[in-house]
């Protein structure tokens, strides 16, 4: 069953792209979106039927050279079943909606068969991203990080005749090739330490990492701290993290439903899959955590400043994509993997949503997407209003305070934002104030889209005005869809992923010790329970000390019987936590203040939202006025993209013109020619007369020159 | 007695000598003889080398399909191949054809140019079967005549300045290469290859005009091949032949120059280098690791800014060979299969990038990359057919370009990370200029004028990409086909120069 799910879309790819013209257009988008149906549906079967137990299967070898082997494999368990479900029903509904989207687009002219290509790279890429979900060794794994990254790189530049399509296109694929360099050093330096990149062996291994050191450039590093530090490099490219974030608002140079799909819902949130799927590692890489919970939380705070001014609508949403994985890398920087997981899941169905309502309303007003020229929309297009209002609950955390009722966003985000309190790590607190800061902001922007798009007056074009409609229903279908997970996502799940210690150790299969460390868990057992976990972490300590001492240079790949004793079952269950890691439980105990503070800032947000653009719709104009540093510096993205262009991208094209010109041009080539013209003068001469085009005669006293030298040596050796 | 490989290796001579004697006239008729008859000449050798391919047994790892007569005044005409030349030998005959197929609207002097490409790839083959060191080098420095030839005819406006600079570079590496031959001969007695890579050449530290060389005549017979396949490779600082040659030679040129000449230099070193100089190897070892270095950022950098597009490929092999003679002295097996792999899917992957540019200089005449622009739009095919080898020399995985990538990185790793790191800065500037080219040409919307009527590609055209295509991508995805036929002989290999580190060492030890 998990094989059709993989090879469904790929299946539907090829047909779709290569067979169109046999099939027919319409057919055969029609194949390509009922295949990933059929995925879609067995892969929620998978997720419900899922036992907790991880199963790994190899389909057949890949590069295999000497102890390095990876082979095409399919792994399941937890976090692949959730991926599964987000990655395919996501991928259907956008399908789904691209029928009505794609139909006729201004971007093509009469006759261009542009629909089925479309359908072809968007079914690619569910394929490239299942194959990274499934990976069982990091090589896959990056095959399939590669291969969404390429599915992008295609669909940005999709609009193929615009040129800021084309740049935006290039940008994501370079910048993400940042992240992939640290990546790829990520696999070579496990891979040297553990002589395997299959992820089991590595996370066997793992205990031993963090007590080995090794050298990399300058200095010696603790393994485990260096192996995540540069798999996180690679997770912060294609999370779009902060320093590697600026492609993610260019890539909305794409059509929606891509962004919908790619750069919302799937492929970003690789980067927390990454993070969540090598916790085995980074739970023994304290300072690594630290680091991705500043970094997660320093972009969420980032993006959400920027997102506060942006006037296109789809680059609203994509800020907010941005700040939104920050708030997962806070949940793994501070340990809580399953809540990362939960809001990457809940995080699906909104931002999807999000964006498809920008695409309906992008649709209806004939491809304007300033929403300075909207306004007063949600009587031309009620159902998309209803579903965009209904995203919004959702991100920005709308839910009754202390209970578990609310939307999507409210359960997940709020889980996050207590784990951050609770967080034991030095960033933790950093995070929770940054958390909190960002979701007033989120709520802001959010609102401040609802109410520029769909409230007061009409502003811009009148005729896109008038022509303004609903639109079709393969269009709405999805909305709805999504809509309903956007409410109930939350609440459905909540215990599994988060609230409900038990239920969620048995969801993510996790090995006996937690389950045992939440028996003595009573409602005010919360110090026993700390006490507990300690005394468990003081017991583990010397046994791994002794095993891990002797592995100075190349650790074993298999555990050792003491290893297995301090880290039980390190490779079972979907996640790990170390024996020390108590945060989900702390989080459980949150004070009422930790509780409520996102709700006080979701309305905080809200109340100025509605005060600047429903009440006083002149205030923005002027507090912009007011403040023009600012304004223009969250206007001008932090001017990222300003400062890597002076820094990295004309400094290097100067180095490539002056390497070509000086280096090679004047230097070697100079060189070169002086050597011969000053010492072989009689290069010259043969030059001059290989003008005449005797070139045969040279060619001959060549062949003359080697027969002689041949039988010089022929001779000689005769003569021994 | 076994003669297939000389069978193999003469049959496009014979092809050669055949069109010389037998074909008459100047006429349409005659060209077309000539190309037909080229053209089933290398076929015939392709599907001759299909046989050793069948027979070849991957577990034994000495040389196979061996030949041996007694030849010229008491040299030995030896011939065999191993699992390090076989597939290069494979390479060979199956480019071959295609290359004949890419010159089919040649119109100059047809019979000469088919003459020059046969007599091309029996040299060719002929460097990747002999096993003597006379042979060898006949092969090696005889594989020159053709292509300056090539070039030199066939080529563009500056033809002769490009031929005679890539017959210079590569000529004058070869002398001191001959010179390392005579003091080999002389040391070892023997020119039998096999022979000599058994035999321990002297490593004692000794003393050239007052300068101390660690690793003795070991160190100075690997620096004088070193010269000579180090421009064959190309490695930067003597790269800048390559560029000027490939932007006049005919496309067919180029397509032999990338895929399979290159080549001999990576071939060389590990049939010579590593296991005759295993000492001077190993001290060489840095010194070989910052030149690759070099090689992969700087004609990375100098590719990107390029307008000629055959120029900006021809730098972007420099880079890609850069790889290739970092995972060779990475002197593990990962590196070595990875430098192997590396040049085979090079052959396939660029060798089909220059044909690309064929394609569209057959059209406009022009390969200046500002000519062009929205080419998706007229010639979707061709779009797609670039696109997947665009995306084979960024190194995507999946595709044939990422295993050598990451095989010589991964095996470079374990030995220095300085190297590994910078090396890796690779993935990040070959997708820099490799899509920078793909949306200068093909991305954008098609406004020139002259552009308006560009027609995509024929079936002809099509054709020769197919096995390109399919090589890329089955050597991407199910990479075992080679390296299960590289990877015992490279064991052996590895073995070799380790024992003879070892035993050098228990020297050192015991004076």
């Amino acid at each position: 069953m998990t094989t059709i799910i993989l090879f469904a879309p790929l299946l539907g790819a090829l047909l779709c792209g290569f067979g169109y013209k046999w099939l027919g257009e319409r057919a055969a988008m029609m194949t390509a979106t009922g295949l990933l149906f059929l995925a879609c549906l067995l892969a929620w079967i998978v997720f419900f039927s899922f036992d907790g137990q991880t199963e790994s299967r190899a389909f057949f070898r890949w590069i295999v050279s000497g102890s390095l082997s990876a082979d095409w494999g399919f792994r399941l368990d937890r976090l692949t079943a959730i991926m599964l479900v987000v990655v395919t029903t996501v991928s259907a509904l956008v399908h789904l909606y691209s029928f009505g989207y794609m139909d006729h687009d201004v971007n093509f002219k009469e006759g261009e068969s542009y629909k089925p290509r479309f359908f072809a790279y968007l079914s690619f890429f569910t394929f490239a991203m299942l194959a990274l979900v499934t990976a069982d060794n990091l090589l896959q794994l990056f095959f399939g990080w590669e291969g969404v990254g390429v599915a992008s790189y295609l669909l940005i530049g999709f609009y193929y005749r615009k040129q800021s399509a084309g740049a935006a296109a290039i940008k994501a694929f370079i910048v993400n090739r940042v992240g992939d360099f640290g990546f790829l050093l990520g696999i070579f330096t496990l891979y040297f330490l553990v002589d395997s990149i299959a992820l089991d062996d590595i996370f066997a291994a793992a205990p031993t990492l963090a007590e080995t050191q090794v050298s990399f450039l300058w200095r010696d590093w603790n393994a485990a701290e260096l192996a995540s530090f540069l798999l996180f490099v690679g997770a912060m490219g294609k999370s779009a993290q902060l320093f590697l974030h600026t492609w993610l608002p260019d890539a909305m140079e794409g059509p929606t439903p891509v962004s919908a799909l790619i750069h919302a819902a799937t492929m970003v949130t690789a980067g927390v899959f990454l993070v969540c799927r090598m916790s085995p590692v980074l739970e023994w890489a304290p300072s690594t955590l630290t680091f991705i919970t500043y970094i997660g939380a320093a972009t969420a705070f980032f993006a959400a400043t920027v997102g506060l001014v942006q006037n296109d609508i789809k680059r609203v949403i994509a800020y907010s994509t941005c700040s939104q994985l920050g708030y997962m890398f806070v949940a793994a920087g501070v340990g809580a993997y399953p809540v990362a997981m939960f809001h990457l899941f809940t995080h699906a169905w909104f931002k999807a949503l999000l964006f498809l309502c920008a695409g309906s309303v992008i649709h209806a007003m004939h491809h304007e997407q300033d929403m300075r020229n909207y306004g007063g929309l949600r009587r031309k297009i009620p159902y998309t209003y209803w579903a965009m209002v209904i995203g919004t609950l959702a991100i920005t955390g709308v839910g009754i305070p202390l209970t578990h009722i609310g939307f999507a966003g409210y359960l997940s985000k709020d889980a996050i934002i207590e784990s951050a309190w609770a967080g034991a790590n030095p960033a933790a607190g950093f995070g929770f104030v940054a958390l909190v800061v960002a979701a007033a902001m989120t709520s802001f922007y959010s609102w401040r889209l609802i109410f520029m798009t769909f409230h007061g007056e009409e502003r811009g074009d009148h005729h896109a005005h008038e022509h303004a409609h609903e639109s079709p229903r393969s269009m709405l279908v999805p909305l709805g869809v999504l809509a309903a997970g956007s409410i109930l996502a939350g609440m459905i799940w909540y215990n599994p992923f988060f609230g409900d210690h038990e239920r969620m150790s048995a969801f993510f299969g996790l090995p006996a010790h937690a389950e045992a460390g939440a028996e003595g868990h009573g409602e005010a057992a919360t110090e026993a329970d700390t006490h507990a976990a300690a005394t468990e972490a003081a017991e583990a300590e010397p046994g791994h000390d002794a095993a891990a001492a002797p592995e100075a240079d190349h650790a074993a790949a298999a555990p050792e019987a003491d290893h297995a004793a301090a880290a039980p079952h390190a490779a079972a269950g979907a996640v790990f936590f170390a024996p020390d890691n108590t945060v989900i439980d702390d989080a459980h105990h949150a004070p009422v203040w930790v509780k409520v503070s996102p709700f006080l800032a979701m309305l905080l947000g809200l109340a100025i939202a509605y005060w600047f653009y429903i009440l006083d719709p002149s205030r923005p104009k002027a507090l912009a006025e007011n403040q023009p540093v600012l304004y223009r510096f969250l206007l001008n993205k932090w001017y990222f993209d300003e400062i890597y262009d002076a820094v990295f991208v004309r400094p290097a094209m100067w180095l490539g013109t002056f390497l070509w010109k000086k280096g090679d041009g004047a230097t070697i080539d100079g060189g070169i020619n002086g050597l011969a013209m000053g010492f072989v003068p009689f290069v010259t001469r043969l030059a001059g007369r290989a003008q005449s085009g005797y070139l045969f005669h040279y060619a001959l006293a060549m062949v003359l020159g080697l027969l002689f030298l041949t039988l010089w040596l022929a001779i000689r050796s005769a003569g021994q | 007695m076994n003669s297939l490989l000389s069978l193999i290796t003469f049959l496009p001579l014979i092809g050669a000598v055949v069109l010389l004697l037998f074909l008459r006239g100047d006429d349409e008729a005659a060209a077309k003889n000539a190309k037909l008859l080229a053209l089933f000449t290398t076929t015939a050798t392709l599907v001759l080398s299909l046989f050793v391919l069948v027979g070849f047994d991957p577990g034994d790892t000495g040389f196979q399909f061996l030949e041996e007569r007694p030849w010229l005044g008491g040299l030995n005409y030896k011939m065999g191949v191993d699992g390090i030349s076989v597939l290069f030998v494979m390479l060979t005959t199956l480019l071959m054809p295609i290359v004949i197929g890419a010159s089919w609207h040649v119109e100059t002097r047809v019979k000469e140019y088919m003459i020059a490409f046969l007599m091309l790839e029996t040299l060719m083959l002929g460097v990747f079967c002999a096993l003597d060191l006379v042979l060898f080098y006949i092969f090696f420095e005889g594989g020159l005549i053709p292509m300056f030839l090539i070039i030199g005819i066939w080529g563009g406006k500056e033809r002769i300045y490009a031929s005679f600079k890539f017959f210079l570079y590569t000529f004058l590496g070869s002398v001191l290469m001959l010179v390392a031959m005579i003091a080999m001969y002389m040391q070892a007695g023997t020119t039998d290859i096999p022979k000599l890579m058994d035999f321990a050449f002297s490593s004692e530290t000794m003393s050239v005009l007052g300068i101390t060389v660690v690793g003795g005549a070991q160190t100075l017979m690997f620096l004088a091949f070193f010269a000579s396949f180090a421009v064959k490779m190309p490695m930067w600082p003597v790269h800048t032949w390559l560029p000027d040659a490939h932007v006049q030679a005919p496309t067919a040129g180029s397509v032999v120059l990338a895929a399979i000449l290159l080549k001999m230099g990576g071939y060389g070193f590990l049939r010579f280098s590593l296991p005759m100089f295993p000492v001077g190897s190993e001290v060489m070892q840095d010194f070989i690791f910052t030149l690759s270095v070099i090689a992969i950022v700087y004609t990375s950098l100098v590719a990107m800014m390029q307008e000629d597009m055959k120029k900006l490929i021809a730098y972007s092999s420099v880079a890609h060979m850069g790889f290739v003679t970092m995972g060779i002295f990475a002197l593990n097996r990962q590196g070595i299969d990875g430098a192997i792999f590396q040049m085979l899917s090079h052959g396939f992957i660029s060798g089909a990038l220059f044909l690309i540019v064929g394609v569209i200089y057959d059209r406009m005449h022009t390969r200046e990359i500002a000519a062009y622009g929205g080419l998706v739009v007229r010639m979707p095919v061709f779009a797609l057919i670039f696109m997947l080898f665009t995306m084979g020399n960024v190194g995507l995985p999946g595709t044939s370009g990422f295993v050598g990538e990451f095989l010589t990185l991964a095996g470079v790793y374990q030995v220095n990370t300085w190297v590994a790191f910078f090396a890796a800065t690779g993935v990040i500037f070959s997708a820099g200029y490799a899509l920078w080219l793909y949306r200068r040409v093909v991305f954008g919307d098609l406004i020139k004028e002259s552009l308006k009527t560009i027609r995509d590609m024929s079936r002809r055209e099509k054709l020769l990409f197919a096995p390109l295509v399919a090589f890329t991508l089955l050597l991407g995805v199910y990479p075992a086909v080679v390296l299960d036929v590289i990877g015992p002989s490279v064991a052996a290999l590895i073995d070799h120069s380790e024992t003879a580190l070892a035993a050098q060492a228990t020297t050192l030890a015991q004076n």
